[in-house]
This record gives structure tokens, C-alpha cells and sequence, in this order.
């Protein structure tokens, strides 16, 4: 995101905060946060090289929340009323965006020009069907939809993360728009806040198959999934504090507007002052190879630990800054991550959202079920494996490549190789906790190393193959040419 | 608690500071080009920077001159006694495009352990600049003279030369008060850029993409330390053109002759002058000699054979009328020596280039 795209966006906050404070029925900021989620994703969509495609993928976005709201609702629950009021307001916006095709040859809304209206109003009308049908025949009772839903999500997760999955569904992609299939590329698919929106939706399913999912309706589901301020990097909120946010009648104050404010500068300075400039002399793909000393080797990699953490960082500040604007309090996402002493407190406070979820849905049923296993596996054993597979899981996230796995191993075998080192040394370290000064300097030292760590895990995970991360960790070691 | 008063004194008093502030910029104007971190925190650079693709090539062209010399190595080098000092201006050529520093024409010469009659170690830097411009030329030559040079080596071809052509270089173009005052200073047949700058260009959001630039030469010198790269290098490029169009124009000049004052002689005396009596040896630099199709009209891309060679006319007769000590190298390098355009070499051309300047005995006259 540019920081004109920050400001617009920030405008937009600023606008619903103005709405609220004179709208005295507190009726209308919902339908404004819908309208706007909604047109922000068809705004903030890259531009793709294949024909349409940067148009149909929101659209796709908008379908999969639709059935995401279909398999977790309760047939009893919903309101067709209000259901097909929120439908309208959707399908309406896509319409008003479609139509700003006939305002020139590029798009206004979207990054192209939208396709032909026609194609489009059919598009929408199958889709408006599919989800008619869902709506009279899903009635929530039974496991096939969450099941269906999350294999779906995995597919389309596939497709786009790993690379050769993501080209092979360019080419057939370019072929159906008749364009040229060797030019097809694995960023030809460039779906925004993807991974987000599966995110929440795989929440949804999997607390509704678990019974701990509240009733909401189709607004409030929308406004959760697409919620403009989080969609490109979050945070992951869940669905029962959002909800909770959204339901409460939003009354602005100077407080609301000088706290968002402050976070917002924060967040801007942190995004576009510290990691941008950070960006120029962080490692990346194309200076890896060129650095001529290990010490200025290090330099790279640290300046990218700050680099990523500024960036991602002030993209949550901002995040939560309009959150407040419009009455929304997302769940921070980092905490002082680099100056913790272990990497569990580390990654306790680094993309919390993210860790949290798959504490929730990943790591927790996966320690339940090997500690109820017929067969009793050691502790450790436990461990080893929970870590191992939740990091090596997080590194797939970002993207299904070799050293992205790398990555979430070094940090599995990390937590775990601490995990049995604070085990080991207990008496240890409550002797050195009575001792003030001496705790001091060891968690300055352990702090140090914490962050010396993570550092050098960044290698794997901010360059694209094992030879060209072997061979900084060679510069950085004074080893190799 | 914040209140909305609160909120209202913040925001008056922010936009209060930010316009004193800006006032008090445009009052006093500082140069802050001469701050740099080059030779200080990084490894001052070999040449000017100047670049298209700052990120990849970890350089930027930004036009001030203060912050692009201080950036330069020389900026941080003390001149030793022994030391004999060579500065080689000139155009792409003579900066070195598609070269590593070492491999220019200046780089090699430096490294060549080469000493005057006198026993001085020479010691060349580059000071060339990627736009063809003989008033650029002299603008970063006066600049230079601070750096007590023992001899200029000036590298031309005909494209620096067209009268038309002295003010458009985008360095020229941001630089107007110094050009104006080489205009009027030396009598130039050029006319002065008309444009002065307003009171509001000399605040800090007037003054913004300058200050920008500046702050981004400074990062960069991190990249530059860190990897010895100031330039992008591409594996492929499109390499200069051998078979030519069937066209004896150049630019707006057609055959027979150059138009009278069409070639800014006149700027060529201004250097001179500007060097005073540090000696300026000039140089034809080398070009491609094309042996391809419509050769027999044309030697490259950038000239019909008639101009040319009336302009190497022209050329010569400055030097002997003028006794400016000339060397004319145009056919030096064979064709297959040029990389992407008719005027850059490859390494080996580069050091036939050397070879020929080494073998007039320049240096050995000091």
C-alpha cells in the first residue's frame, strides 16, 4: 500500500468517525463500513496481467465470504430481511464499481478497467444463485459444509502459494482470456488479503463445527471478513470481540480521535520513514550475492530484521488507529517482540494474531491428541513434534517454498531446543532470579541472543533458495567466497 | 483525557512549528549538500553518482553538486605531496556505463602505477557524467578546481558540441544560477536559463525531492560500501547498432556543411579558462567505427560520416589555433570493443584507450 493509498483510506475512517458522531440513530455506520470493506478490495486489488482477473478475484473474495456466512449460520438464525438488504448493498457496490467502465479506458475503483458489464451482471446473477440455493438448502447441521469449506480454502491456498501449482493455473487462466500462456507466472495471481480472509474464515468453520461460534448476521460477517483497515496485514481479530465492537453503538470522543491519531502517526513514521529507508540497504534477493565483507553482511540482515518489523509493525499501528476511528479495537499484534529473552516470549509477541490462531487450531488439538494417544508419547517428544509442525506450518504460510520450511524449522527446533534448555536449567535460573543484578545481565545477554536468533532466521525466509541463504550465512560466518 | 480543545491546540501549534519552520529554511537556505556520510561512515564513491534504478544499482542522480562531490572519494582524499593529480571529465564514456569503477578509463589509469618525469604518483579520479553536454563539462569542472587537479584529461565527441544541446542535460537544467554565471562569466553564445527561484521553492516542501535525494545518496552508501555496486549490470542488453539507416542527417544539421557556430567552441575556450593554468588535454574519444550497412554514409548510430569529420576538422584547427595539447583517439577501438552504444567501451576497450593516452606521453611532461 502507498501512502496515498494509507491517507485515502485513513480519510475514509475519518469520514465514518464525522457520520458517527452526528448519526444520533447509530444506524448508519455498518452499511458504511460494508459498502466501503466492499469497495476497498476491488481499490487495493494489484493490478494483474490476466484479463478481468483483478476484478474477479474480489468477487471471488465476496462469494467465498458469502458461503462462509451460509455454512456457520444457522438456518434459524438468519434474518432474510436483513440478509437480503446486506446482499444488495454488496451486489449493489460491485454494480456502481462495474459500471465505472463506461468513466474511461482505466479503471477509477480498480486497478484495470472493470470487464464487460454484461459478463459481469451474469457473473453475479450465477453467483446470487449459488448463494440463494446454499441459503435455502445449508441449514447448519450438518459437518460436510465446514469440512468442504476448509478443503476448498486449502486448494485455493495451494494454488496461489506454491509456485508451479499458482503457473499452471496462470497458463489455463490465460488461456481462458486468450492471452499468451508462456508468459504465465506464479505473480499472476495476486489475490489481496487472501490469506487473511481464509484466516477468519477457517475460524468461523472450525468454531461453528465446535459450537463456540457466535450468531452473526450476514453484515456483521462481511464487515468481520473484508474490514477494510485489516485486510491487507491484518490483524487476525476473532469473530466474538469484533462482533462485540461492531454491536456496541459507536460514540466518538476527542480521546477516540487523539489516541487514533497518535497511533496512526506512529504507524505512518514506522512504515514509511523507518522501513522504507531500511529497505534500501536491507538483504534481499538481489544484494545477497554481492556483499563483499561479513561485517557489512551483518549490517543487511539486521537492517532487515528492523526492516520487516517496522513495516509490518506500522502497518498493524495504522490498522488498529482506524479501527478506533470507526469503534473498532483490533487485538494488537506486536509487543516489543525483539527485546524479549526467548524465543517462546518472542513469538508470544511477534504477529500475535497469527500465533494465536494457530495456538488455537493447530497446536493445541495437535498436543491433545498425542497426549490422549493410545500409545503414550514422551514430553518431549510432544514438543519436538507440536513445534515443529505448527512453525514449519507459519513458514508455509508465507509461501510453499523450501526455505520458508527452513525458516519455520530453525524457529521449531529454536523454541524447542529452549523449551528444553529452561527445563534443564530451572534450578539454574530461579538462583539467578534471586540475585537482582546478575538476572539483570543475564536477560540482557539471553535478550541479545534471543534477537541474534531471529536474525539470522531472517536469512532464510527474506531470500528464495537455500544456495543464495547458504552463502550469506557463509559471509556472515567468514566462510565461503 | 484528551478534550477537543487539546486536540485544537495541537494541531494549530503543529501547523504553527511546521511553518516557522519552513520559514526559517527559506530565510537562511542552507546547503546541506556538503554533509555527508561518504568518507565518514562509508566509502567515499569512484565516480558521480548518477542512476536509474537506485534500487538495484544502489545510486541516484540528484543535482547537487555540493552532495554529489562530497559523496566522491575526492572529497576525503588529502592531496600528498608526491601525489599527481588527474581528473577526467567527460560524458557516459568517460563515467563508465555498464563498467565497474576499476574497469573506466580513470580506474585504469589510476591503477596503472604510472609517475610523472618528476617522480609523482599519478592518481586519476572520474568525474565524468552520463549526459552529452560540454557546458555540463565545464559546470562540474569549475566545481572541481577546489580539488587542486595537476591535469585535466577533457574526453568530447560531436554530440557534446551542438549549440542546441549545452543547456537540456537535466543537471544543467538544476543547476541555473551556476550555468548563468559560466554564461555571463565567460561570454558564452548561450542564452541564460530565465527561471528564478521563488521564495517558496527554497522552503523544506519546496526543497522536498532535493532533500529526499540527499537522505537516500546517504543510505545508499551502505549498499555501495557493502558491495562496491553503483551501477546496474544487465546480462543482456541491445548492443549498439552496426547496420545503420540510410540517413546523413544529424539532427537538425543536413550535408554539406555544419552550420557556422553550430559547434560551441566557445564553451570549449570557457574550460580552458576555467582550468586556468592547469593543462586540459583533449581528447576525440574513441567511437564505433561501423563497417556495417550504409557504413559508407554513416560511421554509427549517432553520426553521418560528412559531420563527423568536419567536426574532427573543426576540432583540430581549435587545438592548433588555440595550442590546446589534443588527442584525437575517434578510431582507436575497433567496432566489436563498444558494448550499447556507439560511444562505450568494453574493458579491453577501455584499456586500448589507456594504452593510446599512456603511449602520448602526457603525464611524463610534469
Amino acid at each position: 500500500m502507498s501512502l496515498t493509498n494509507v491517507l485515502i483510506l485513513v480519510g475514509f475512517s475519518l469520514a465514518i468517525f464525522t457520520v458517527s458522531k452526528f448519526d444520533r440513530t447509530r444506524k448508519f455506520r455498518n452499511p458504511l463500513l460494508l459498502v466501503l470493506s466492499t469497495g476497498v478490495i476491488f481499490w487495493l486489488q494489484p493490478a494483474l496481467p490476466i484479463r478481468g482477473l483483478d476484478f474477479w478475484l474480489p468477487v471471488a473474495t465476496l462469494t467465498l465470504v458469502g458461503l462462509g456466512w451460509l455454512m456457520t449460520s444457522k438456518a434459524e438464525e438468519r434474518s432474510p430481511r436483513e440478509s437480503l438488504i446486506t446482499g444488495g448493498l454488496v451486489v449493489g457496490t460491485v454494480v456502481v464499481i462495474a459500471l465505472t467502465r463506461y468513466l474511461g479506458m482505466t479503471g477509477i475503483i480498480t486497478p484495470s478497467r472493470p470487464p464487460q458489464t454484461l459478463n459481469i451482471l451474469m457473473v453475479l446473477m450465477v453467483m446470487c444463485a449459488i448463494l440463494f440455493l446454499s441459503y435455502k438448502h445449508m441449514k447448519g447441521k450438518t459437518a460436510f459444509p465446514y469440512v468442504a469449506g476448509l478443503f476448498i480454502l486449502l486448494v485455493i491456498f495451494a494454488a496461489l502459494k506454491l509456485p508451479v501449482l499458482a503457473e499452471w493455473l496462470s497458463e489455463v487462466l490465460r488461456g481462458m482470456s486468450r492471452q499468451s500462456r508462456e508468459l504465465a507466472s506464479a505473480l499472476d495471481l495476486r489475490w489481496l488479503g487472501f490469506s487473511y480472509i481464509a484466516f477468519r474464515l477457517i475460524h468461523t468453520l472450525r468454531d461453528r463445527q465446535n459450537g463456540r461460534l457466535p450468531t452473526m448476521a450476514l453484515d456483521e460477517y462481511f464487515i468481520f471478513m473484508i474490514f477494510f483497515p485489516a485486510i491487507s496485514a491484518g490483524p487476525i481479530d476473532r469473530c466474538e470481540r469484533f462482533i462485540k465492537d461492531l454491536r456496541q453503538p459507536f460514540i466518538p470522543s476527542a480521546d477516540t480521535l487523539g489516541n487514533a491519531s497518535k497511533r496512526l502517526v506512529i504507524g505512518l513514521l514506522k512504515k514509511f520513514v523507518a522501513a522504507d529507508l531500511l529497505a534500501m540497504i536491507a538483504l534481499n534477493a538481489a544484494n545477497a550475492g554481492q556483499i563483499n565483507s561479513g561485517a557489512w553482511a551483518w549490517i543487511l540482515v539486521y537492517a532487515y530484521a528492523f526492516q520487516i518489523f517496522f513495516d509490518f509493525s506500522g502497518y498493524t499501528d495504522i490498522a488498529i488507529g482506524m479501527g478506533w476511528l470507526m469503534g473498532i479495537k483490533l487485538p494488537e499484534n506486536f509487543n516489543s517482540p525483539y527485546l524479549k529473552p526467548n524465543l517462546t516470549q518472542f513469538w508470544n509477541n511477534w504477529h500475535m494474531t497469527l500465533t494465536q490462531w494457530f495456538r488455537a487450531y493447530f497446536f493445541n488439538p495437535l498436543t491433545r491428541a498425542l497426549r490422549s494417544a493410545r500409545q503414550p508419547v514422551p514430553v518431549w517428544t510432544v514438543i519436538l513434534i507440536t513445534q515443529l509442525a505448527t512453525m514449519t506450518l507459519i513458514g508455509l504460510w508465507h509461501g510453499i517454498t523450501l526455505n520458508f520450511v527452513l525458516w519455520g524449522l530453525w524457529h521449531g527446533l529454536g523454541i524447542f531446543i529452549q523449551n528444553r534448555w529452561s527445563d534443564w536449567t530451572k534450578p539454574l535460573s530461579a538462583r539467578i532470579q534471586e540475585k537482582q543484578v546478575l538476572n539483570r545481565v543475564v536477560t540482557v545477554f539471553t535478550t541479545l541472543l534471543t534477537f541474534q536468533f531471529v536474525a539470522l532466521g531472517w536469512v532464510w525466509f527474506a531470500l528464495p533458495s537455500i544456495n543464495l541463504s547458504l552463502q550469506v550465512f557463509g559471509r556472515l560466518f567468514g566462510m565461503g567466497a | 483525557m484528551i478534550t477537543p480543545r487539546f486536540l485544537r491546540n495541537v494541531l494549530i501549534k503543529g501547523l504553527v512549528i511546521f511553518a516557522v519552520i519552513n520559514l526559517v529554511w527559506a530565510a537562511f537556505n542552507p546547503s546541506l549538500g556538503k554533509l555527508s556520510s561518504y568518507n565518514i561512515l562509508f566509502e567515499g564513491r569512484e565516480r558521480l553518482p548518477f542512476g536509474e534504478d537506485s534500487a538495484r544499482a544502489y545510486n541516484l542522480s540528484l543535482y547537487d553538486l555540493d552532495a554529489m562531490f562530497a559523496s566522491h572519494k575526492l572529497a576525503g582524499s588529502t592531496k600528498a605531496t608526491n601525489e599527481f593529480r588527474v581528473f577526467v571529465i567527460g560524458d557516459s564514456a568517460s563515467w563508465g556505463t555498464l563498467l565497474k569503477p576499476e574497469e573506466t578509463l580513470a580506474g585504469r589509469l589510476d591503477s596503472a602505477g604510472l609517475k610523472t618525469a618528476s617522480g609523482k604518483e599519478v592518481k586519476v579520479y572520474n568525474l565524468g557524467y552520463p549526459t552529452l553536454s560540454l557546458t555540463k563539462d565545464v559546470m562540474i569542472l569549475e566545481y572541481a578546481m577546489q580539488y587542486q587537479p595537476d591535469l585535466i584529461l577533457w574526453l568530447v565527441t560531436l554530440e557534446s558540441f551542438p549549440r542546441e544541446r549545452q543547456l537540456l542535460s537535466p543537471i544543467v537544467v538544476n543547476n541555473q544560477q551556476r550555468v548563468a554565471k559560466l554564461i555571463n562569466g565567460y561570454g558564452l553564445n548561450l542564452t541564460p536559463p530565465e527561471g528564478t527561484s521563488s521564495f517558496w521553492d527554497k522552503t523544506i516542501i519546496g526543497q522536498r525531492r532535493a532533500l529526499a535525494d540527499l537522505l537516500r545518496l546517504q543510505f545508499y552508501g551502505v549498499m555501495w560500501s557493502a558491495t562496491g555496486v553503483d551501477q546496474t549490470y544487465p546480462a543482456d542488453y541491445e548492443p549498439a547498432a552496426r547496420d545503420l539507416e540510410a540517413d546523413d542527417t544529424f539532427r537538425d544539421w543536413a550535408p554539406p556543411t555544419i552550420p557556422d557556430d553550430g559547434l560551441a567552441l566557445d564553451v570549449v575556450h570557457a574550460g580552458m579558462q576555467v582550468a586556468g593554468k592547469v593543462p586540459v588535454v583533449l581528447i576525440n574519444e574513441p567511437m564505433l567505427v561501423s563497417t556495417g550497412e550504409n557504413s559508407d554514409s554513416r560511421y554509427n548510430f549517432y553520426y553521418p560520416r560528412w559531420a563527423y569529420d568536419q567536426y574532427r576538422l573543426a576540432f583540430s584547427e581549435s587545438c592548433s589555433v588555440n595550442s590546446w595539447p589534443c588527442l584525437d583517439l575517434w578510431d582507436v577501438v575497433p567496432q566489436e570493443r563498444f558494448t550499447n552504444s556507439a560511444i562505450h567501451l568494453d574493458p579491453l576497450g577501455e584499456g586500448i584507450l589507456m594504452e593510446e593516452i599512456i603511449k602520448s606521453n602526457i603525464f611524463f611532461n610534469y
